[in-house]
């Protein structure tokens, strides 16, 4: 395969993965500012923050509100995490590596492209947001399920997985990561309605809410969210899940190539880390801390797969 | 607060970067200035088919301006299109109408779109596609295609000579300054043979026609054609449409053209190749109008689709960058004008192209198709010359016809034009795509006295031709029927083993009324061609 062909490949599901978590966040964020309307702005600035983008906003914009966020979350082209911006690039990347996709993968991620493209056309008013964004939730729906029910299980595939995972990762450790300071365990009234709503953000924002209530109903600790966020394998979006998908998909490529490489023992390395830790050293050693350092040995990580594989020349 | 941390780099950027723009002509190189858009037209008949037909025969007997495909002036239907008409005469327009949606969905939905020339990119616009297909019989094809296999035998034939001892240059029958002076003309190609002597992969002759038997060659195109995608797609939409018209009419196939595409140019393999050879297409990249068709044809072969960054020399030989490694490349079926090939050799300033490939070519390492220089084919002057080239080749006659064309080089020619400007169409010599060129009947006096400055000043860079009526095939418009100028780019594939042509070729169409431009860039649509079997 050609290397520019796995970078395509690889970016093309980085970026379907962030718009689908750009919408999810912005979904938790709305939800949060309908049922907190007194300090709306302070959290709609959080939303931003966790994207990854406020500077690009705080160049554009001087304040916060429901309408200005969900335009540069949803629209705003100069938001390279926008999820028209993240759609488009997806696309691009996609028509890059066309010859690697099934028709069906192919169809799917233009036909999201176009989709959205039609839907985001007018600026979202906040009675359509929820049809919308579960309109979003559904076009990525379909391209993974093109991917997943279409496609070889060969080298095409484990791109696409890793771009998946190494962007899934790096979603929820930021998500964490701004929202760290509600999950320390010094600062939780437990059974505050202030906990309470600050943690289901966070769990609506990686669509964990429902799961966190099956698996943990008795235990709605700050101490029990941090734990299954970072370390439960069951749950799709967790750091250790993303961090095993990653390995394990990198594991297929060496078996394929026959080849081990630098990124491989940086995946094992990942991997260790996080199963030597468990809550409590990371609350002793500082969550902030933890975090900030999984983020940039993630993005190493990315890093490292792109000159691995020779993505670019 | 937390959270500084900057995303990483997308790799659309790095794909900006490589796609950075360095002229204006790159511009026009990666974006592709062959074949444009406009929207595709809500055709569809509010009437019943079976008077939408009989309108169109009453118009044909009444007024018929040029040779129409479809129905002779006396009413009658042509042979080729007769069980067509029957079958036609029988549909619901309602359910042709919806065909039509589905038509345009489909091709959405699979992208077959193209990028428009200085408008934003989002702005990918789809080809118009006419339902009605453009028929021809066997014997008409069996003509045609004998007329294009030895044009296209003596064009590689004269390529070479121009190459290497320029025997038609020395027998004077065509002059020495029309080659040393020519654009298209690459000094670096003199003395090398390239592999299996072919220098024209594949050819795109366009092919228009005025009356019965009246087959005219328009242009050669021995460069690198483009929309044979759209031969294969449109021919794809009416399977999927109307599977039952093809049980009823037998219609020559085409979907072989990608697999003796492989063939043609594997056969074509350099000398350093051992084994299975390996095939790639060159793009220039995603924003070239025709990206479309590149992906379409290296997914079609089972080739890679590679970029000018995805390869570079190794060892004498031209290898790709794959996750493994590099890998070498035999045959590069390059979709980028000579120009871009090599900024070692051509334009310093490309970034399409791939260093040292010209010296890798020149010493056996790879195969290009079609061969740098093979442009001097297509040169409009050129072309005048045409009848006396293919009998200097092959020592026989023409069978297809050169349209008359006037050289402006020549004074006498060049007085000829001036006075009959608004007669004539006047082409410049290195022209494509229909720009830079000048309509006289359809033009404005203002337009023609600019013209006229343009031919003044530099008259060895112009031909003029005059207006030819070409024939026209009936396409769907608000009323019903309506007849539209057509012209026919049937596809050529040359190697050692032979001269392959698809029965049929690409039918663009002209969809203004009384429009002679069928060029997409300037408002045409394509059909399907249908070749009958005996």
């Amino acid at each position: 395969m050609l290397g520019k062909t796995a970078g395509g490949l690889y970016w093309m599901f980085r970026f379907l993965e962030r718009s689908e978590n750009t919408a999810r966040l912005l979904e938790a964020g709305f939800r949060m500012a309908l049922t907190r309307s007194s300090d709306a702005e302070s959290e709609w600035k959080s939303v931003v923050t966790t994207s990854g983008t406020g500077l690009g906003y705080d160049n554009k914009y001087d304040s916060y509100s429901d309408t200005l966020v969900m335009d540069w979350l949803l629209r705003d082209t100069d938001n390279p995490s926008s999820v028209i911006a993240g759609t488009k690039s997806a696309r691009d990347n996609a028509r890059l590596v066309r010859t690697a996709l099934t028709t069906e993968v192919w169809e799917a991620v233009n036909d999201n492209w176009m989709t959205l493209r039609d839907l985001l056309a007018k600026p979202v008013t906040t009675v359509d947001l929820p049809a919308t964004l579960a309109l979003i939730r559904k076009q990525s729906a379909l391209v993974r399920g093109a991917l997943h029910g279409t496609m070889l299980r060969n080298d095409i595939y484990d791109f696409a997985r890793i771009g998946t995972f190494v962007e899934r990762a790096d979603n929820t450790a930021r998500i964490i990561d701004v929202k760290y300071y509600t999950l320390l365990p010094s600062a939780s009234a437990v059974g505050s309605s202030l906990d309470n709503v600050q943690w289901e953000m966070i769990l609506r924002s990686v669509s964990a809410h429902r799961c966190f209530r099956w698996l943990d109903e008795q235990d709605m600790t700050a101490t029990a969210i941090a734990d299954f966020l970072i370390f439960d394998k069951r749950l799709p979006r967790s750091l250790a899940f993303c961090v095993k998908q990653t390995t394990e998909n990198l594991r297929y490529l060496e078996q394929e190539y026959e080849t081990r490489h630098p990124c491989h023992d940086l995946a094992d390395k990942l991997g260790r880390q996080l199963k030597t830790l468990d809550i409590n050293t990371v609350f002793d050693h500082g969550l902030h801390e933890m975090i900030t350092e999984f983020i940039r040995d993630n993005n190493a990580l990315g890093a490292q797969i792109e000159r691995d594989f020779r993505f670019i020349g | 607060m937390p959270a500084t941390l900057t995303r990483t780099t997308p790799y659309h950027i790095q794909v900006n970067r490589w796609t950075a723009v360095h002229s204006q002509r790159e511009i026009a190189q990666k974006t592709g200035t062959h074949l444009h858009f406009s929207k595709v037209i809500k055709l569809l008949p509010r009437i019943g088919c079976a008077s939408a037909l009989d309108q169109y025969h009453e118009g044909m007997t009444t007024n018929a301006k040029s040779f129409d495909e479809m129905i002779r002036p006396d009413g009658s239907v042509t042979p080729p299109y007769a069980a067509y008409d029957a079958w036609f005469k029988c549909q619901d327009p309602a359910r042709l109408e919806s065909k039509a949606e589905e038509a345009e969905a489909f091709f959405r939905r699979t992208g077959i779109t193209f990028n428009v020339y200085g408008q934003s990119e989002a702005q990918e616009r789809l080809i118009p596609f006419d339902l009605v297909p453009r028929i021809l019989s066997h014997r008409e094809w069996t003509k045609l295609s004998k007329g294009i296999d030895q044009r296209v035998r003596a064009i590689n034939a004269f390529i070479w000579d121009i190459y290497n001892r320029q025997e038609i240059l020395r027998a004077g029958r065509i002059p020495k300054a029309l080659i040393a002076h020519n654009e298209a003309f690459v000094p670096q190609m003199m003395g090398f043979t390239p592999p299996g002597k072919v220098y024209t992969h594949i050819v795109g002759t366009d092919i228009v026609r005025t009356g019965e038997g009246d087959f005219f060659v328009l242009e050669d195109n021995a460069r690198t054609p483009s929309g044979v995608s759209y031969m294969l797609e449109n021919r794809e939409t009416m399977l999927q449409m109307f599977p039952e018209l093809f049980s009823q009419i037998r219609v020559q196939p085409v979907s072989d053209y990608p697999k003796n595409l492989r063939r043609s140019l594997s056969a074509c393999a350099p000398q350093a190749c051992s084994g299975k050879p390996t095939v790639a297409v060159l793009t220039p990249g995603i924003h070239n109008s025709a990206y479309f068709e590149h992906s379409f044809l290296a997914d079609q072969m089972g080739a890679e689709l590679v970029e000018g960054h995805d390869l570079r020399v190794v060892d004498g030989r031209i290898a790709m960058r794959t996750t493994k490694g590099y890998r070498v490349i035999d045959v590069l079926y390059r979709r980028i004008d000579d120009d871009f090939l090599d900024p070692l050799s051509f334009n310093p300033d490309s970034m399409l192209g791939v260093p040292g490939i010209m010296d890798v070519y020149r010493a056996g390492g790879i195969t290009i198709a079609n061969a740098p220089g093979a442009g001097i084919a297509d040169d409009k002057a050129i072309y005048s010359y045409m009848p006396e080239i293919v009998e200097f080749y092959t020592g026989e006659k023409a069978i297809l016809k050169n349209v008359e064309t006037h050289r402006c080089a020549e004074p006498e020619a060049l007085q000829y034009v001036l006075d009959h400007l608004s007669d004539l169409v006047v082409k410049e010599v290195h022209g494509s795509g229909g720009y830079g060129m000048l309509v006289g009947p359809a033009a404005s006096k203002n337009e023609i006295a600019d013209f006229r400055k343009k031919l003044e000043a530099r008259p060895g860079n112009y031909i003029a031709q005059p207006t030819l009526s070409l024939s026209t095939v009936p396409i769907f418009v608000d009323q019903g029927l309506a007849p539209r100028h057509v012209d026919l780019r049937p596809f050529v594939l040359v190697s050692p083993q032979g001269v392959n042509i698809t029965p049929g070729g690409l039918t663009r169409v002209a969809l203004t009324e009384g429009s002679l431009v069928v060029n997409s860039s300037q408002g045409g649509g394509t059909k399907d061609t249908w070749v009958l079997e005996d």
